[in-house]
């Protein structure tokens, strides 16, 4: 415990999430996963964009960004291309990563570029108290969803899975030993890694669609997540109304930054090491 | 003193390249040039036009006001481009029937034929256009335009380029006599 | 002359940031812009630099905000309706203070206009786009030297004072070719953002509250810093308080200001003893160049004052040459932006003229001409 309270600022404390809101476990998980990996926290860079989720960072002593909304993704693929040996973590939510930044979110996957990005789901835009987001289950209701969400939701895993992530995992803030595991495997993952975190928000999902407080928030997450392995082996009406939880997806791919890195190798053996400055340059013509 | 060139056919016959070829020409004897060119949908087929403008001074307006040249290679480029022609002179390809209503002084001049009949090669019209705009103006020497295109074209078009370039310089030549 | 080259204006502002010691570039296909990217993908690898093609602009100015974080110099370039999407970012960069720079290849708007022609409508745009009082610096090249120039000057102002910096260009100067003589490389000043010397007690934003700019520690040094777009203290975490955000945008603000006569750049041409003062920017000054020689020819007293630096606008100088003229004439690709700045300027003391056009065609030097000679209307 006390090694990963040492990547916590400290003095930050307490933070601003409402009792019984899943992002502290979640960012606890992180804390853990990096200390039990002896990642040096001077070699970090966490991002992150608006929400309730992405004032994780501010918590966390490292290099933190908290960018605009929708956009960690697209500042994160900035510093890890420039700085490829930092370990770049995103920490987002539905809203952040799968509506507003959802363009980035799988063009991130789509080139396999090395961020570790952990997606807190409580199904809910909570830092405006309570709209639907691309997350929340028909059905259930946000304050712009009065009447029931119409809509349906993402499986963000799947979308994950099919724009190219090469690492995938879902946990929730109930089952928090396997949240660890997997985050700490998504770090390992020398590629684009997801962890869905699936989180109660008491404040204004659990209230505003009466499913008790905290503590049955994580009843429910104990009740309806069913880990894949096990699932594997059950019948599918079993599995209504259930979601899996584990390691979703793990296949290695050529990694973005390795990519460019081999480019530019090869592109600078064929310029002889050119250092840079003014000079003839291939000019486009019709 | 200014020169302006117009430069008027259809996309992908080259013209932007002449004209930049030009232009080099021009830098390459201590002159002033500058070119632009009307960039677009037209890059990929229908009417294309590029201006060169050499001085021997500082050139403060980059456009062509008043062409002292006008190339046409296309019975389009004739129409809309001729109408506006004023004092200079239009080039317009032999293949084109000339129109009585364009009233500037005009000589034809079989760029298109030389370079598919003549050379074989109808890709290279463009340079015997050079050679012909290069020399019936005079702007620059006929072996500063040879250093220009051998500068610019891809390696193994040298010889090609070169005689398409001299091509020109005789069409220009012939013209200046009739 | 061997020196002497055949050069487009997008050309000219890519070497240019390469001169300046661009490292980092990320970037959205744009017509007229393009040519920016195309260049920096093939250059960049060339020197250990990168280059990434975005999946859209805002990502692109994300990248690149994220790039610099890391201490590469960095950059991206658009068009009218990339720029537009950039917006919300140029005011992340301004308020966080990272340095950036963003050519503009203006082409004709709103919305998607005339992709492949020219104006000047985002006079207004470079200097207001995102919400909010924030510093930016707006600089317009006349001709495609001076992409050249002002490209690297864009990056050593980002540099020195920590602001989003705009290359306003145009689809007729970045397009064009034109005869440019570079400098040597060992001639051109380049300047890099100061650093603070050690992590222990680093307060990443505190400054003089009089317009200073604070040390700037790239991540991954140890320094462990928080960045927000959320107004913040001198330790860069948010604050709540009103006076706190208050003073951040002063000091923001104050910085540009103070700056002014310092980064301030622009080109006369027979100010001297003129009575007809034309004022124009980039293509449109070419075009008003040719028209005030032509008009002196005529024995009219015309001059031009040509700024370079748009935002900040160079004050003094314009008020001082348009204090002895009689009329000012302000020619622009668009209905009227940069002449609403002359018109404050010269506050009354002349009757202001505007001449705008927006028919996607540079002026024609006889169109400013006929206005000089015209008189007041």
């Amino acid at each position: 415990m006390s090694d990963s309270l040492n990547y916590f600022r400290q003095n930050r404390l307490p933070h601003i999430w409402c009792p019984g809101c899943g992002h502290g476990t979640v960012t606890g998980a992180l804390t853990r996963a990096l200390a039990k990996l002896g990642i040096d926290k001077n070699n970090v860079a966490v991002v992150s964009g608006i929400g309730c989720s992405s004032r994780a960072p501010g918590y966390l002593d490292f290099d933190t960004l908290h960018t605009a909304h929708g956009r960690a993704l697209a500042f994160a693929t900035g510093i890890k291309l420039s700085r490829p040996d930092l370990k770049v973590i995103v920490m987002t939510g539905d809203g952040d990563c799968t509506a507003i930044g959802g363009n980035h979110f799988i063009h991130a996957a789509r080139r396999n570029i090395d961020i570790t990005t952990i997606v807190m789901n409580n199904s809910i835009y909570g830092m405006t108290s309570g709209q639907y987001s691309p997350m929340t289950p028909t059905g259930l209701l946000g304050t712009t969803a009065p009447y029931g969400n119409i809509e349906r939701p993402f499986d963000l895993t799947k979308l994950a899975i099919a724009s190219g992530a090469t690492y995938v995992g879902r946990s929730t803030s109930y089952h928090v030993q396997l949240l660890g595991e997997l985050i700490e495997k998504a770090l390992l993952n020398k590629g684009f890694s997801v962890v869905e975190a699936v989180v109660g928000c008491p404040t204004y999902f659990g209230r505003k669609n009466k499913l008790g407080g905290a503590v049955e928030m994580f009843e429910w997450q104990k009740d309806h997540a069913v880990n894949a392995k096990a699932a594997a082996v059950m019948a599918p009406e079993k599995l209504e109304g259930k979601f899996l939880i584990g390691e979703l997806y793990n296949q290695a791919a050529p990694e973005f930054t390795a990519e460019y890195a081999a480019l530019v190798d090869g592109v600078r053996r064929k310029y002889d090491n050119f250092q840079g400055g003014v000079r003839e340059c291939a000019q486009n013509s019709d | 003193m200014r020169t302006e060139f117009r430069l008027s056919g259809s996309g992908g016959q080259g013209l932007l390249l002449a004209g930049i070829v030009l232009a080099e020409a021009a830098i390459l004897e201590d002159k002033f040039a500058v070119q632009t060119q009307s960039y677009g949908p037209e890059a990929r087929g229908g009417s294309s036009k590029a201006e060169v403008v050499v001085s021997e001074e500082d050139i403060d307006y980059p456009k062509a006001t008043d062409p002292d040249y006008l190339l046409a290679l296309t019975a389009d480029s004739y129409r809309t481009y001729g109408k506006l022609q004023g004092k200079g002179l239009i080039i317009v390809d032999s293949s084109v029937q000339l129109d009585p209503e364009i009233k500037a002084r005009t000589t034809a001049v079989p760029i298109l034929e030389t370079a598919s009949v003549g050379l074989g090669r109808k890709v290279v019209a463009n340079i015997v256009a050079l050679g012909v705009l290069g020399g019936i103006s005079g702007v620059v020497k006929a072996e500063t335009l040879e250093a220009a295109v051998l500068n610019r074209v891809p390696k193994g078009t040298e010889e090609l380029n070169i005689k398409a370039l001299r091509a020109g310089l005789e069409l220009a030549a012939k013209a200046k006599k009739a | 002359m061997p020196n002497a080259k055949l050069m487009q204006g997008n050309e000219a502002c890519t070497l240019g940031a390469l001169a300046a010691g661009l490292k980092f570039y990320a970037g959205y296909p744009i017509t007229p812009s393009t040519e920016i990217a195309e260049m920096c993908a093939e250059e960049l690898p060339k020197i250990g630099g990168k280059f990434i093609q975005m999946e859209d602009e805002i990502g692109s100015i994300a990248a690149i905000i994220g790039a610099s974080l890391t201490g590469r110099k960095s950059m991206t370039a658009t068009s009218g309706p990339g720029f537009s999407l950039m917006q919300e970012l140029v005011g992340y960069s301004s308020i966080t203070e990272v340095p950036i720079v963003i050519i503009n290849v203006q082409r004709v708007g709103p919305s998607t206009g005339m992709p492949t022609s020219l104006a000047q409508g985002d006079v207004m745009q470079a200097r207001w786009g995102t919400h909010g009082d924030h510093p930016v610096v707006v600089l317009a090249p006349g001709n495609v030297k001076e992409c050249f120039e002002l490209t690297v000057k864009a990056f050593n102002i980002a540099e020195e004072y920590r602001v989003p910096v705009i290359v306003l260009t145009d689809e007729v100067i970045g397009h064009m070719r034109e005869k440019v003589v570079l400098p040597d490389q060992r001639q051109i000043v380049v300047s890099n953002r100061a650093a603070p010397s050690t992590p222990a007690g680093y307060l990443p934003y505190k400054a003089d509250q009089d317009g200073g700019v604070p040390l700037m520690a790239p991540f991954g040094a140890g320094y462990r810093w928080h960045v927000t777009g959320l107004s913040h203290d001198e330790t860069g975490f948010p604050t709540n308080k009103g006076e706190v955000a208050g003073n951040l945008i002063t000091r923001l603000m104050r910085k540009v200001e103070k700056a002014e006569p310092i980064i301030r750049d622009y080109a006369t041409e027979a100010t001297d003893d003129c009575d007809v003062l034309v004022v124009a920017f980039g293509s449109s000054a070419m075009s008003a160049t040719s028209a005030v020689r032509q008009a002196r020819a005529k024995g009219v007293k015309a001059g031009l004052f040509r700024p370079k630096t748009i935002w900040p606008f160079p004050e003094e100088p314009l008020k001082e040459i348009a204090s002895r003229a009689k009329r000012v004439i302000v020619p622009e690709m668009n209905l009227g932006q940069l002449v609403l700045e002359i018109e404050r300027l010269v506050a009354g003391k002349a009757p202001v003229e505007r001449l705008g056009k927006v028919n996607c065609e540079l002026f024609r030097p006889e169109e400013i001409l006929a206005a000089i000679m015209g008189g007041s209307k």
